[in-house]
């Protein structure tokens, strides 16, 4: 379960403006942040990893406080248990696959979930290929393979599908849900594609300039129906497969 | 016969003065990059005043400074002085590697649960490859240059702290232009290739790897 709450001032491209933002998500299941840029979305996952300070706030994980400056609590992000996919990867160039995969594992980890994910994402024969080789759906491939190879307690995703095609999209979905069940991750992910909000996400937040507009089921967010809905803004550009 | 003492005497200075710049520069140039510090830019500007000053202001000040701890005249002196003039171009090449490099990959590696330390030797150093070949061969070949801090603060003192570059001002004084041809002709050699081997490795570097 985390518990997030957070004031901060952004600086956006329409100038500064105040977030503010509360919410909770419960364990294993999968929260889509989902809005316009700037509204917030990448903020809130990078304060949630620490990489992001805030002015005020507090953020809880299964009943572990990682932030909160009244008890001058601020876990620094390498002992917070995270798997975070950055959008734009964030693969270390000089490694191959496979030693971007071996990095992340823990010591004294077992290696199986390693060759596991390989396997599943496809990437057993581009494991000894560098990531300036790779297109950017192989290289989000191993991104989301790298960000799960620890097991981490939350997982972070920021549009780690959007530079596949639909089939391999599909694919990764899939096998999201099935991680996902597999180890109760509780995830927070930021999205804009529909199809996936609707197939992936157990509950939504729409952002809009820093506070939350609409929260709930994607069934609810997603009718279809109210004239300012995001579902008709966008069902022309993401049409359901 | 050339007396190949000043030669060595160069080349041990100019080792020595590069392995600890090194030493001393990667964790200078690794705070530089990343502290939030606002007086870091004071700090900077003073890393980089021997570029600019005078090598005799700053010879000037390192002999009253080193005057009462006996090192003046010695080589231990000179090789303080060397760190001090030579330190720029140490860190200024790691520094604008450091910044080159996209935040996400320090980022990452945090994500992943890794330490300030193992992320800058695992991740940030590999990825600044040439900015730490740039940097070894310039403080390397600058330390080899130098002239009227050397003079100083060693105070020419033949085997002891006469280097190569005073040697060819002594034997100019002279009229010893062939002795003085000689060190000149070797440090022209060597300046020249090491430079040119900086160009050419860095011109490899910046070509992605075919064999991977």
């Amino acid at each position: 379960m985390i518990q997030f709450q957070a004031n901060k001032t952004l600086l956006t491209a329409a100038g500064r403006q105040q977030m503010d933002v509360a919410f909770e998500v419960k364990k294993g299941k999968l929260l889509t942040l989902y809005g316009p840029s700037g509204a917030g979305k990448t903020t809130i996952l990078r304060i949630l990893s620490g990489l992001t300070s805030v002015s005020s706030g507090y953020i809880k994980v299964d009943g572990e406080t990682w932030y909160d400056p009244r008890k001058k609590i601020n876990v620094p992000t390498q002992r917070r248990s995270i798997g975070f996919v950055f959008q734009d990867f964030g693969l270390f160039p000089h490694w191959s696959v496979y030693d971007n995969l071996r990095y992340a594992l823990p010591k004294g980890e077992d290696p199986h979930l390693m060759h596991e994910l390989i396997e599943l994402m496809e990437l057993g024969s581009l494991q000894h290929t560098r990531p300036i080789f790779l297109s950017g759906g192989q290289q989000q491939r191993v991104a989301l393979a790298r960000a799960i190879v620890r097991k981490p307690r939350l997982l972070l995703l920021d549009e780690p599908l959007s530079a596949l095609d639909d089939d391999m999209r599909h694919r990764l979905q899939d096998y999201i849900v099935k991680i996902r069940k597999h180890y109760e991750l509780t995830t927070v992910l930021v999205s804009h594609h529909l199809p996936e909000i609707i197939r992936l996400a157990d509950e939504v937040i729409w952002l809009d300039k820093g506070r939350i507009r609409q929260q709930g089921t994607p069934e609810k967010i997603f009718p279809g129906s109210a004239p300012d809905s995001p579902h008709l803004i966008l069902s022309p550009r993401t049409p359901e497969p | 016969m050339t007396d190949w003492q000043p030669l060595w005497l160069s080349f041990r200075l100019a080792f020595i003065t590069t392995v600890l710049l090194l030493v001393i520069s990667i964790p200078l140039a690794y705070w530089l990059a990343y502290s939030r510090w606002r007086g870091k830019a004071v700090i900077e500007a003073l890393i980089s005043l021997p570029m600019v000053l005078p090598p005799t202001v700053l010879g000037f000040y390192l002999l009253i400074a080193l005057s009462p701890s006996h090192l003046v005249f010695t080589f231990t002196g000179l090789v303080i002085a060397s760190l001090f003039y030579s330190l720029p171009f140490m860190v200024n090449p790691l520094l604008s590697g450091f910044k080159s490099l996209p935040p996400a990959l320090r980022e990452a590696s945090y994500t992943l649960g890794k330490s300030d330390s193992i992320t800058l030797i695992k991740v940030l150093l590999p990825n600044i490859r040439p900015s730490l070949l740039t940097g070894i061969v310039l403080s390397f070949a600058h330390t080899i240059g130098e002239f009227g801090v050397v003079l100083m603060i060693g105070g020419n003192i033949p085997g002891r702290t006469r280097v190569a570059s005073l040697a060819i001002y002594d034997e100019m004084q002279s009229m010893n232009y062939a002795a003085a041809s000689r060190y000149a002709l070797v440090l022209f050699a060597l300046s020249f290739s090491i430079l040119l081997i900086v160009h050419l490795v860095n011109h490899h570097f910046s070509k992605p790897d075919p064999l991977s």
